[in-house]
């Protein structure tokens, strides 16, 4: 798997998922600066970390999903490769229109920064097949602006499709329908407010985020 | 030319920031508010004949998040 991982002025968690992806993988991303306007040829794998693109200024993502790397991303996509955007990068997917929905304020206006338990509600898709259907897992979130919201017609529709990737099992920003991560109608973009990236071996407290990378590396390599 | 965008969430979407700056108002003993909605003001400078469809252009494309947000456009000097 060749993969990318974009990064933003701010983002924080860049190296955390090439680490992540360089264990899972056995091969190092290419670290793409936000300047940059073409990936690396090849690239079939693409990861948004978190963190605080451009100090979240005007709003969390929005300065990131108008860089011009953000071009060829939102190109790629539609191509079909696999994006990956971890709470920034999942702020920075709605921003940039390549998901639906919008990240707000968590309710309870706190940071909050704890594991919290989630279920798999779509264990088909190229990033959860890793998953049993239905499956409870445990992923850290650190997140400010993770409320997710959407019309009613836009969370019917991403419900009777099966793009409710992720939802949490207990109440943490607020989100409509305790939603924690979307895919796209095509299903090769993922936004996700909790990190994977920080569930990765034994010594993080669990595993569960590896399965995420380890059924990514099935679907694509 | 300067122009004003005033930035504000949609009606029914929850505004926690508003919230709380109603519940810090009430704290300090203005119990007449009733409701407090928090938005943003952004001011431009801007070339002579900029039109107003070039403006509305900027909110819709960056300035403001319209699955959420609201933006009235205020002129401050016409040509």
């Amino acid at each position: 798997m060749k993969s990318a991982v974009i990064v933003f002025p701010g983002s924080n968690c860049d190296r955390d998922l090439a680490v992540a992806l360089e264990q899972v993988t056995g091969r190092a991303p290419a670290m793409v600066w936000h300047q940059d306007s073409e990936l690396p040829p090849g690239t079939d794998f693409i990861g948004l970390p978190g963190g605080f693109s451009y100090g979240d200024y005007l709003r969390s993502g929005a300065m990131a999903a108008r860089s011009s790397i953000m071009r060829a991303v939102g190109d790629a996509a539609a191509r079909g490769v696999p994006v990956l955007g971890v709470c920034n990068g999942f702020q920075v997917l709605t921003e940039a229109g390549l998901l639906p929905g919008a990240l707000m304020r968590n309710a309870g206006l706190s940071f909050v920064c704890r594991p919290v338990p989630l279920r798999v509600e779509n264990s088909q898709s190229l990033f959860t097949s890793g998953y049993e259907a239905g499956e409870q897992v445990v992923i850290p979130v650190a997140h400010h602006d993770g409320n997710y919201q959407a019309d009613e017609a836009t969370l019917d529709r991403l419900e009777g499709e099966g793009r409710v990737a992720f939802r949490y099992l207990e109440e943490v920003n607020g989100s409509a329908r305790g939603i924690a991560g979307i895919l796209n109608d095509a299903g090769n973009v993922l936004g996700m407010m909790p990190h994977p990236e920080r569930a990765l071996e034994p010594a993080h407290g669990n595993s569960d985020g590896r399965r995420l990378f380890e059924g990514l590396l099935e679907t694509v390599a | 030319m300067k122009a004003r965008v005033f930035i504000t969430l949609k009606p029914g979407v929850l505004d926690p920031q508003g919230k709380a700056i109603h519940h810090a108002l009430a704290g300090l003993g203005f119990a007449q508010v009733e409701d407090v909605r928090a938005g943003k003001l952004i001011e431009l400078d801007l070339a002579d004949g900029t039109s107003d469809a070039d403006i509305e252009a900027m909110c819709r494309k960056l300035l403001a998040n319209t699955v959420i947000e609201n933006f009235r456009i205020e002129r401050l000097e016409r040509l």
